[in-house]
């Protein structure tokens, strides 16, 4: 654990993200461990809420993050295909140590969505819960929450942020 | 905006013998026709405020806009619930500034005055400037909203002090919400966390989405591909059951009645759910049938209802209940509010399955509302060429006897309301002499 740097966690969330704007969705998903979990809160619950007991936007176990990667790569998900365009930018990221072999990883994202002539910004911060493998990570936890009171006016979050 | 359409055209063209039911497009666009609206439907209608649950003890509150006013809602100190104008009655302020919270008194800080949770002015500094009798004024305490009702711990406003009971208004949406709200004895309780999004197209389009049965196999195919893994249940299965159907509850409001396949948290078990989950389920199944009878039961818990209440409060009891309110800003632009309802005391293992229902098909991060979204934002980009194609049809099972629910009936109830408060018959030639 002392050996991870944060260049090795940016180069990590960088390539996620660039996998994610090039849609190589697939190949994002393998990021992640059987385990994982991918969450965006409300943006009216406090920090501790949990999806068992609150409502959220997204709550995806593993396997309806694979469900949800197939989906989006149908024609018939209708509100992305054709394809948005995305941007997805990673910043302020910093690195804390856990008390088991797995880290804590805080981030500020930034994500462009173009699509029909209309951008809409998505912007918050992204807590991730990486496992150390092979020389690089799995992700066994990623929560992204938005900063704004409201997803308006995207009214959507059909894209993984 | 004239009080009628004019002869040559009308917003709505309705042909009983020929099967003809269409809508102006530019009901969906028109600027004049959305202020219209704000004055003849949205000032004379009863509106969703909130649910009783989400004030759990005297003092708490929270500030909703409805129909572009901030209101504050509030359970006072003796438990009753209150809705005030949140606007100070001194200078205008609005003067709770928090989303929600629990308070004795409400203090409004540009100039210091202090309400109780009842709006009624209990202070202010400089009283002495002010005549012995000021507070004793019923203009110096924050203003109720004109009516305040509820049915079932829904609560209600209106803007309309003459609008009739909300029991009269509701009508026969009653006996849909009564099946909603009997799938428990415990009452029913707003989860936390509300889904507020929006989406760009005028908001009578979600009125029609909301209700709509026919758009569910080619919409949302991509839902129904990945619930075919989470079920053993197939179409064919639903298909034995009892046929879905649209019914006019009146004054506008409309409803859907119908069997699927997807499991319902009160009472329809699905394969992932896993043998804890059947027992589960079958033992809340035989606990209606206990309270309810066996034919009760089994509509509360194996038909889904997709319902509105005229004009912008959908309840949908699907594969959770959710609750959904949406006030238009532009002709092509709602502000939803989306919640989820559930029976309050749910085993931990329940409520998170149903939690994890809702969010599979329902809200903006879904596998289905964004499609909803995407469609409704392309009709009002369709909605451009109104002038060279002036018309929607909604005539779906007009020559049917009884309307099924992927049929337009729900349509054709909520576009007849709408036309007759918006343009309503002009008055007998008689009743007309005086003026």
């Amino acid at each position: 654990m002392a050996d991870v740097t944060r260049a090795q966690v940016e180069d990590f969330l960088f390539e996620e993200a660039d996998m994610l704007d090039k849609w190589q969705l697939p190949e994002w998903l393998e990021l992640f461990t059987e385990d994982a979990e991918y969450q965006v809160p409300c943006m009216d619950l406090p920090a501790d809420a949990t999806p068992d007991h609150s409502l959220f936007y997204i709550a995806d176990d593993r396997f309806r993050l694979g469900e949800r990667v197939k989906r989006l790569m149908k024609r018939t998900a209708h509100v992305e295909f054709p394809h948005s365009k995305t941007r997805h930018m990673v910043s302020n990221v910093r690195v804390k140590p856990r008390e088991d072999r797995d880290i804590d990883v805080t981030a500020v994202f930034a994500t462009y969505r173009t699509k029909d002539g209309i951008t809409d910004l998505y912007f918050g911060s992204s807590n991730y819960r990486l496992m150390p493998a092979d020389g690089t990570f799995k992700i066994r936890s990623k929560r992204c929450v938005l900063d704004t009171d409201a997803l308006r006016p995207s009214g959507r979050i059909s894209i993984v942020l | 905006m004239s009080p009628t359409a004019p002869a040559n055209e009308p917003a709505i063209l309705v042909d009983q013998s020929k099967n003809l039911f269409k809508v102006a497009r530019r009901n969906f666009v028109d600027p004049e026709i959305l202020a219209a609206e704000k004055q003849r439907i949205f000032e004379h209608s009863w509106l969703y405020l909130g649910h009783g649950s989400e004030l759990a003890k005297p003092g708490d509150f929270l500030t909703r806009n409805v129909a572009g006013r901030g209101i504050l809602f509030a359970r006072d100190g003796k438990g009753e619930p209150r809705a005030l104008l949140n606007t100070c009655p001194h200078r205008g302020m609005q003067v709770c500034r928090e989303r929600k919270g629990s308070a004795k008194s409400f203090q409004c800080f540009y100039h210091g005055w202090i309400f109780g949770l009842d709006g009624k002015l209990r202070s202010q500094p400089d009283a002495e400037s002010y005549n012995d009798d000021f507070k004793t004024l019923e203009t110096s305490n924050m203003t109720p909203v004109a009516r305040f009702e509820s049915y079932r711990d829904f609560y209600f406003v209106s803007f309309d002090r003459n609008i009739v009971s909300l029991s009269d208004y509701l009508a026969g949406a009653k006996e849909y919400i009564d099946l909603i709200c009997d799938q428990t004895d415990a009452g029913m309780n707003i989860v936390p966390g509300t889904q507020e999004y929006s989406i760009r197209a005028n908001w009578k389009l979600l009125t029609e989405n909301s209700v709509d049965g026919y758009h569910a196999a080619t919409t949302h195919a991509s839902y129904f591909d990945y619930l075919g893994k989470t079920t053993d249940m197939t179409l064919g299965d639903v298909a034995a059951r009892p046929a879905g159907y649209g019914y006019d509850l009146g004054n506008g409001h409309a409803v859907i009645e119908y069997p699927a396949p997807w499991g319902r948290p009160v009472a329809q078990w699905i394969s992932a759910w896993g043998e804890k989950g059947r027992a589960e389920i079958d033992a809340i199944y035989n606990n209606l049938v206990r309270r309810h009878g066996e034919e009760r039961a089994k509509r509360i818990s194996k038909l889904n209802r997709n319902m509105f209440i005229f004009p912008n409060l959908v309840i949908n009891d699907i594969m959770a209940v959710t609750v959904r309110t949406y006030y238009p800003t532009a002709p092509d632009y709602m502000q939803i509010s989306s919640w989820s309802l559930a029976p309050k005391g749910e085993s931990e293992w329940l409520s998170k399955y149903r939690l994890h229902n809702f969010l599979e098909f329902l809200g903006p991060g879904g596998f289905a509302t964004p499609d909803d979204a995407e469609a409704l934002e392309h009709c009002q980009r369709g909605f451009a060429n109104f002038q060279d194609v002036p018309w929607n049809d909604i005539s779906k099972g007009m020559n049917s006897k009884r309307p099924i629910h992927r049929d337009e009936l729900q349509m054709r109830v909520f576009w007849t309301q709408w036309n007759n408060q918006m343009f309503p018959a002009p008055a007998s030639k008689k009743s007309s002499v005086a003026a």
